[in-house]
């Protein structure tokens, strides 16, 4: 164990490959956290969506593409995602991987939390709602202002549980030759022939990650629920 | 209500009662409003016209469609049959700009319904900043297309471009001035900064009537604006409610208050079954009730 210890120390410090894995980790943190932002955004959109009242047409119509989105990318596994889009969607676009990684994953994590940010308006008082209107605001004014801004302080847990499966998920992205962690430790196994060591340690940097993001989870949802008790 | 073809009113449901005209001196027109919960009939061919300056009380007992009645008034439900007229415009009419509308009717709801993300002077201002910039950015579009087609028409057939005499900040100086004014006018303005969920039920109702106030309605419609409160801050929103209407201003109000319905309104509704059963002055409701079911309610609750 000593002497695998050993190779692996030196092969990380003194080759200088600890760069790998800083980029790894960097990138990582990028995918996961541009992909829940952008999830967010497509989420709050397909939700209001999903909410909204049935009387446009052309509402009616994008909700049901709405529907079906959070169901093709909710129904396939992230890596075909990651490979179609991969080899198919921007074959030959000369994309940067990182950019198409995170486009996936925000894609991805957008159909989940869609269905999130639909429980968290659900959650919010319909008054609510029915006080922007009555004032003269739009559906969408109403929305935007009013209640998702609420309803996210609702789903702040969730979200977190969200960014910690993207978080573990991102270790799909060396699938299309993106440098994540998952790739940077593979890389170092596979020239060390020895796959204990780097996985453990892997696993150990994972685990630090998710514990530092359940507490600035935590933090964060503190400081929403103190602004409201000023 | 033209028929032609162009403008042809287009509606939720197709089966509808045929509109009639207008009456020009309603301020609120209601013909033949129905409303169902599926097989449930909630209001039952209600017409109505409410005149401006009219002080309506609503009064009956639970489940008659008192609320639903109200909230038909501002489309907040969708009548199933009929139609309600604010100011000549048809608001079951899919193609009449409810926002438009809206911003005229003022509401007040039995649970305040204060937005809770933000502070009291954000609620205030939220609404008319909005409307503010809505109105400037319609203006700008126009003149924008005004000055691109005034590149190809004639020396003298150039239109005029729309004067645009505000910006964003003084509409927002406008707003916020205007809240302020209304917040000193309850006494609450030292809780401008604070979120609706530090304040007590009472505080919370005057904000709300203050935010509707702020968009300058020309109709409040109450629903069951004290119901909400304990005993001792229903004074103080009825005292506010009462200044409104020695204001002039034109409202609906749901209430179980009878002694504030007998003060204030000049006309009372007693609904029943999802019908106006009987109206008339507060003197002849309360004083000589004609109908057995309104004699009932009466006695039951004065």
């Amino acid at each position: 164990m000593k002497a695998k210890l050993d190779t692996f120390f030196k092969y990380l410090f003194d080759y200088g490959n600890y760069e790998t894995v800083l980029i790894g980790l960097r990138n990582t943190l990028v995918i996961a956290v541009c992909g829940l932002l952008i999830g967010i955004v497509i989420g709050s959109f397909v939700a209001a969506l999903k909410v909204a009242g049935t009387r446009n047409r052309v509402v009616k119509v994008i909700s049901y593409i709405g529907d079906a989105y959070t169901g093709l990318f909710r129904g396939t596994p992230i890596i075909v995602q990651l490979i179609i889009f991969h080899f198919i969607i921007f074959r030959g676009s000369g994309i940067n991987t990182l950019l198409e990684a995170v486009i996936v994953f925000g894609l991805n994590s957008g159909a989940y939390v869609s269905e999130i940010m639909r429980g968290g308006i659900l959650s919010v008082d319909i008054g609510q709602t029915e006080a922007g209107r009555t004032l003269g605001l739009s559906f969408t004014v109403t929305m935007l202002f009013v209640v998702i801004p609420q309803a996210i302080k609702n789903v702040i847990p969730t979200l977190g549980n969200e960014l910690i499966a993207l978080t573990k998920d991102t270790s799909v992205a060396g699938y299309v030759a993106t440098m994540d962690l998952n790739a940077a430790f593979t890389a170092i196994a596979g020239a060390t022939y020895d796959y204990l060591v780097p996985y453990l340690f892997l696993a150990l940097v994972y685990l630090v990650l998710v514990v530092l993001i359940t507490v600035l989870i935590r933090v964060v949802e503190r400081r929403m629920r103190k602004s409201e008790r000023k | 209500m033209k028929e032609s073809k162009k403008h042809s009113p287009k509606f939720l449901k197709t089966e509808k009662t045929p509109v009639e005209p207008f009456d020009p001196e309603a301020l609120i027109e209601v013909q033949h409003l129905s409303k169902k919960y599926g097989s449930l009939l909630v209001l039952d061919d209600i017409s109505e016209k409410i005149k401006s300056g009219e002080k309506i009380a609503i009064i009956g007992p639970s489940g008659s469609g008192k609320s639903t009645f109200l909230r038909c008034l501002n489309v907040l439900e969708d009548p199933t049959d009929g139609y309600v007229f604010f100011e000549g415009n048809n608001l079951c009419d899919l193609k009449v700009d409810i926002n438009l509308q809206r911003r005229r009717m003022g509401m007040v709801f039995q649970q305040f319904n204060l937005f809770n993300n933000m502070n009291v002077l954000k609620n205030i201002t939220l609404a008319p900043v909005h409307m503010g910039m809505q109105d400037l950015r319609k203006a700008k579009r126009k003149n924008a297309l005004t000055r691109f087609l005034n590149l190809f028409r004639s020396e003298e057939k150039k239109k005029e471009l729309v004067p645009i005499e505000t910006n964003k900040k003084q509409i927002q100086e406008q707003a916020k001035e205007n809240a302020m004014r209304l917040l000193t006018r309850i006494g609450l303005a030292d809780k401008a900064n604070v979120y609706p969920s530090t304040l007590s039920g009472g505080q919370r109702q005057r904000i709300a009537i203050v935010r509707a106030l702020a968009m300058n309605p020309k109709v409040m419609l109450f629903d069951e604006p004290t119901s909400a409160l304990d005993p001792e801050m229903v004074g103080e929103v009825l005292q506010l409610i009462k200044e409104l209407a020695d204001e002039g201003m034109t409202m609906v109000i749901v209430t179980h208050e009878m002694g504030f319905a007998r003060e204030v309104a000049t006309r009372v509704f007693f609904m029943d079954g999802g019908k106006i059963q009987e109206q008339g002055p507060p003197a002849q409701i309360f004083g000589s009730p004609q109908n057995p079911r309104l004699k009932d309610f009466l006695s039951k609750v004065l």
